[in-house]
């Protein structure tokens, strides 16, 4: 446990002491929310609700993804530059430098997803529900994020260097774009509803909104919060129950 | 007394290539092992191997005592590597990087405090302690990763190969390091390609070639075995490469690019003289000729097969 905590700390200084890599992720989050919020906002409807209110839960959401190709890269550069082969020569337990990983990068996650919702609330973005829902929205996206960086952190582990992490990450443009989070399923071809309906971050974008959107939400979603957070919930427990083993025995192979 | 690598008959198998095939290695407590070998011979598989780092497809290894599959952990507990990278945080400052380590290794706060302050000292790299390691130089960032490996005060510290890349100056500096250590008593696995670099730090040289070992004995006996100096040769005319090997007759080595033709002899000096003498009679200009030690390509040369070491190498 020790072992994960110190090897979370250096993780964390990395990000903290490179501030040019925050500042840099703030900025260019910051701008694709306003290009969202103020251009491609204009042209989409959105019934009932402004829809400011619509985009932030999955803006949120879809954070996961794009924050974990941070999380891959991360992980393989520790690859590449012989750090891991260090620590698994060290007598500490297997997991607890990607265990350490997921915490770090979860840890950022929150932070990064904290500052969208400053930003967010400055905009015109108000809760509907309690403050409380509010509070479980963002504990949720934060759960699903370390659910998320171990699918993350194995594909960094298979990648084996930075470009090819970075490049294995596209795969989070079609699960990001093709799903609820920035406009409504709706409007997409048939075909494309199938995928959007039932792939992951639907369901999680839709278990946010559910407790940020209050009386609204039943109207829009069609079932209650419940429904979304189940769902969402054993697709992170199906992620984390694969992911998890695979890297552990990928990471022992060295 | 326990040996501190005993290594019988690894294979190591990476698709169809055998990076390590059939490598008996022998290790003695209180003594500097160099591996020497040109690159691909299967030096850092040899050194990953010890270090618990990869599963062997064959054979027996033993550290201090403790064998590598069964009893990982116990292996952990008294290695430390170096990799061929120079695996520390460029975040973190000297000292924070080596008290990370430590920590790690199982070390108290107080005692991982205690033992980088003395790293950081023995390496000459108090100065530099409280910056960040990503302001070092190429040279420090290698000390501080040796001194990395050795801050939870292993009995046995894996290099490999340690001052690959580095500018000479700094070469030396990792050298008169790797030396004090083993004055202090650490034992030292080390890689290498550069034969000056084997005879400086080790009392026992493992030269491999091909995942073998080809040739093992202290750096005297090797030279005594590879013999003799070597006469190099650097004609002004192409044409008269081959002119110069014929004079020379046997084992002539010709380079036809730079123009060189080196030859093997045992008695350097006497035979030197000759080789002038003949040259001077054929009427052939020379640029320059000097007499020197064997390189590592040499090296091969006489200690493996023909064909095996014309494949071979060295940088």
């Amino acid at each position: 446990m020790s072992a994960t905590l110190i090897v979370t700390r250096r993780s964390l200084l990395r990000y903290v002491r490179t501030p040019q890599l925050i500042v840099m992720a703030t900025l260019q989050m910051t701008m694709f929310f306003l290009i969202y919020r103020y251009l491609f906002g204009g042209a989409i409807r959105t019934v009932g609700m402004p829809y400011v209110d619509y985009l932030v839960p999955g803006f949120i959401a879809t954070g996961v993804l794009f924050s974990g190709i941070g999380a891959a890269v991360a992980t393989a550069e520790d690859l590449q530059q012989g750090f891991i082969d260090r620590l698994r020569s060290l007598p500490i337990a297997r997991s607890s430098v990607l265990t350490a990983r997921a915490i770090a990068d979860t840890l950022i996650l929150a932070l990064a997803a904290a500052v969208t919702i400053g930003i967010a609330f400055a905009v015109g973005f108000r809760l509907h529900g309690s403050a409380l829902d509010g509070l479980a929205a963002f504990g949720l996206v934060i759960a699903f994020g370390f659910a998320f960086e171990w699918l993350f952190v194995t594909m960094g582990l298979f990648a084996g260097n930075a470009q090819a992490a970075q490049a294995m990450g596209m795969i989070v443009f079609p699960f990001a774009f093709i799903s609820s989070a920035y406009i409504p399923v709706a409007t997409m071809p048939g075909w494309l509803q199938v995928f959007a309906k039932n792939q992951p971050l639907t369901y999680m974008v839709d278990a946010v909104r559910a407790l940020t959107l209050g009386s609204h939400s039943q109207a829009l979603l069609g079932h209650p919060a419940g429904y979304f957070i189940t769902r969402a919930a054993i697709w992170a427990v199906a992620i984390i129950a694969v992911s998890l083993p695979v890297a552990v025995a990928k990471y022992r192979r060295g | 007394m326990t040996m501190a690598i005993e290594a019988q008959g690894l294979v190591k198998r990476y698709g169809k290539t055998r990076a390590l095939d059939g490598l008996d290695v022998a290790a003695e407590r209180g003594q500097v092992v160099a591996v020497l070998g040109p690159n691909g011979a299967g030096k850092t598989t040899f050194v990953r191997a010890v270090a618990t780092l990869l599963r062997l497809d064959a054979g027996m290894l033993r550290v201090v005592g403790h064998d590598v599959a069964a009893d990982p952990g116990a292996v952990r507990r008294l290695i430390g590597l170096a990799g061929q990278f120079a695996a520390v945080e460029p975040a973190m400052t000297g000292r924070e990087n080596l008290e990370m380590v430590a920590r790690l290794f199982g070390l108290n706060r107080a005692a991982a405090r205690r033992n980088a302050q003395a790293v950081l000292e023995q390496l000459g790299l108090l100065e530099d302690a409280d910056r960040l390691a990503r302001t070092y130089s190429g040279g420090m960032r290698r000390r501080l990763d040796l001194g990395a490996s050795l801050v939870g005060a292993p009995r046995l510290l894996l290099l490999d190969e340690p001052t690959t890349g580095l500018d000479p100056r700094s070469r030396i500096e990792l050298w008169r390091a790797i030396h004090n250590l083993v004055e202090a008593g650490t034992d030292v696995l080390l890689t290498t390609q550069y034969l000056d670099e084997a005879d400086h730090l080790a009392n026992q040289i493992v030269i491999i070639d091909h995942g073998r070992a080809v040739a093992t004995g202290t750096p005297a006996q090797l030279k005594e075995r590879i013999g003799g100096s070597v006469i190099e040769l650097h004609v002004r005319e192409e044409r008269d490469l081959d002119r110069v090997a014929a004079l020379l007759g046997r084992s002539v080595q010709i380079d036809e690019s730079s123009r060189r033709v080196s030859v093997r002899v045992d008695s350097g000096r006497e035979q030197l003289t000759s080789v002038l003498r003949f040259l001077d009679a054929a009427g052939i200009e020379l640029e320059d000729i000097s007499l020197r030690q064997p390189n590592l390509d040499e090296v091969f040369l006489a200690l493996t097969s023909v064909d095996a070491a014309v494949g071979a190498t060295a940088a």
